[in-house]
């Protein structure tokens, strides 16, 4: 399976509003439905079922967010679509925004792609002048504008819950869920908060209708995916594959034959060992917000797994107990393991703690922080544990 | 800090808090104009933001130290940001760390002493393709070598270094 060009198709301004606009906003999520798409940030989340709980909830004030804060490592599909695509991403905001009734859309951009804000700005005002936004979008009876947000360099803050924490002016520490930002979000009104890939896929399938989205994918991951791909490979880049699409076929396309293990979904995802690159990309199996790091045979897992651990250390809010402490101490553990102190019982108290983590933690980035250390365990155990001296397992 | 600039500081900030309408969502953009124009928010700033926007100085303070582009420390005219994610640190980034710290004469975490630049680390820039990436304020950086390093630096330091003033006296004598 080769690589396709689906949602980096080339898209006219307008065009997927204009049928938006056209319809009933119920018939707008029944279309959105029938694609399948789910939430292109990596949690995949059915959009529809997002927008639809969003519209139905009663309140005269609702906000679609777009979520910018693209900020997994490894991750930079949106930079090209934020720089190449913004039409067709600010045709997606508006018409979510007219699917669910809200009047203003915000968006949310990391404080590290600030020179993006100029562009951005450019093509809002230009939109302004075209009818594309303002009192009467495109003559209809719908007022929606748009506003940039900056960020202020937190990672924690793409997690929905802490991004709109942010937006409301305090520390991007997530919430408690229930209650869901589609019934009490930003400023207590309900709120859909959406990915740039997403609603751009949402611009696309409005255009094109669902069944050309459904035309790449498998039944429970439709259409496709950006990657972002990065580190040991000849042609890194951003690439655009179907979902299904396997780890070793990823690799062949970008020329990363002789890696030895590929971290799928940035620190946050998971580290898959050679032996398993026939698993294939999708919410069933490899869930990924698109990053995907190639690891060669030189690289020392090790050194993997204390990037990472060192980046949850730094990034963990420090809200909940699971994440703000198990963190600094799987990261411990690594140091002992590279020093060769690390005893084997130990280092499975160590896993027992990640896997704690996973389940104990209040949000994703606590819930996932101890994947890679987990994998990078289990499955380097001859790599990591050649340097403890002489313990028997 | 001069009691007329204390006086301009809260000017600025009365009217941007006034834009916002005096709510509490208007404190980041605020905090990031003070950042952007002062290098840091300083103990006053903090407090004249809490009481445009009726919040304690304390949660002014807590959401500046939340958030790592804000900062109570004055940061440098030129705040330099090196990736330190695993894709830039594949491509050399410890290189380029080593060369930085050697021409600036800092390490990380430091702010040169006439105050032009300051180094630290930072996450996931978003440039994994083409690393090492490094931000100087909003300038993004890629491909960085430590060759380049002590070119880039220099660009800056003609913007505004003792060398530009220097620059600037020979124009105006010539």
């Amino acid at each position: 399976m080769a690589s396709v060009i689906h949602i980096m198709e080339r898209y006219e301004a307008g065009s997927g509003l204009k049928k938006a606009l056209e319809l009933s906003r119920t018939e707008v999520i029944r279309q959105i439905r029938e694609s399948g798409i789910r939430g292109r940030g990596g949690a995949g989340f059915p959009t529809a079922v997002k927008w639809n709980l969003c519209a139905a909830a009663q309140s005269p004030k609702k906000f679609l967010v777009c979520n910018a804060d693209e900020g997994e490592p490894g991750t930079f599909k949106d930079r090209l679509l934020l720089t190449e695509r913004p039409e067709a991403l600010l045709d997606g905001i508006t018409l979510g925004g007219y699917a669910i009734g809200a009047k203003l859309g915000v968006i949310y951009l990391r404080a590290e792609y600030a020179y993006m804000k100029p562009g951005l700005e450019a093509a809002l005002a230009a939109r302004r002048e075209a009818k594309l936004l303002g009192k009467k979008v495109l003559g209809k009876d719908f007022e929606f504008d748009i506003e940039i947000r900056m960020g202020a360099g937190a990672y924690v803050c793409g997690e929905e819950t802490a991004l709109i924490e942010s937006l409301e002016g305090s520390r991007g520490e997530p919430r408690n869920r229930p209650p869901y930002p589609v019934n009490t979000g930003l400023v207590g009104a309900p709120t859909s908060v959406n990915n740039v890939e997403t609603l751009i896929a949402c611009a696309h399938i409005m255009a094109k209708g669902p069944e050309w989205f459904r035309k790449h994918g498998t039944d429970v991951s439709t259409g496709s995916k950006l990657l972002s791909v990065s580190g040991d490979c000849a042609k890194p880049g951003v690439y655009e594959v179907a979902f299904g699409t396997t780890v070793s076929d990823i690799l062949k396309l970008v020329g990363g034959e002789g890696a030895k293990a590929v971290q799928v979904g940035g620190a946050s995802g998971r580290t898959v060992p050679a032996k398993q690159f026939g698993r294939k990309l999708g919410f069933e199996d490899l869930a990924t917000g698109g990053s995907v790091i190639v690891i060669g045979p030189q690289r020392d897992m090790l050194d993997v797994a204390e990037n990472f651990l060192d980046f949850f250390v730094e990034e963990s809010c420090g809200q909940c107990t699971p994440c703000r402490e198990g963190n600094p101490k799987l990261l411990e553990g690594v140091l002992l393991l590279k020093r060769g102190k690390c005893s084997v019982g130990y280092l499975r108290e160590l896993q027992n703690l990640g896997r704690t983590m996973q389940v104990a933690s209040k949000c994703g980035l606590g819930q996932s922080s101890a994947n890679a250390f987990l994998d990078i365990t289990e499955h380097f155990r001859s790599e990591i544990l050649g340097r403890v001296p002489a313990t028997k397992e | 800090m001069l009691a007329t600039e204390r006086e301009s500081l809260r000017h600025e900030i009365a009217e941007m808090a006034e834009k916002y309408e005096h709510k509490r969502d208007g404190m980041m953009p605020i905090l990031e104009a003070i950042q952007e124009k002062y290098r840091c928010v300083s103990d006053f700033a903090m407090q004249e933001v809490a009481r445009q926007l009726g919040v304690f100085p304390t949660e002014v303070y807590g959401v500046v130290s939340f958030y790592s582009f804000l900062s109570t420390e004055p940061r440098g005219k030129f705040a330099i940001r090196l990736c330190r994610t695993l894709s830039c640190d594949f491509a050399g980034k410890k290189e380029v760390a080593r060369q930085l710290e050697n021409e600036l004469g800092v390490k990380f975490g430091g702010t040169t002493p006439d105050g032009l630049f300051s180094l630290e680390y930072c996450n996931c820039l978003g440039m994994c393709d083409h690393g090492p990436a490094m931000l100087v304020n909003n300038d993004v950086y890629t491909e960085v070598s430590p060759e380049l390093v002590s070119e880039i630096l220099e660009k800056y330091r003609r913007m505004f270094g003792p060398a530009s003033q220097l620059e600037e006296a020979e124009a105006h004598h010539g």
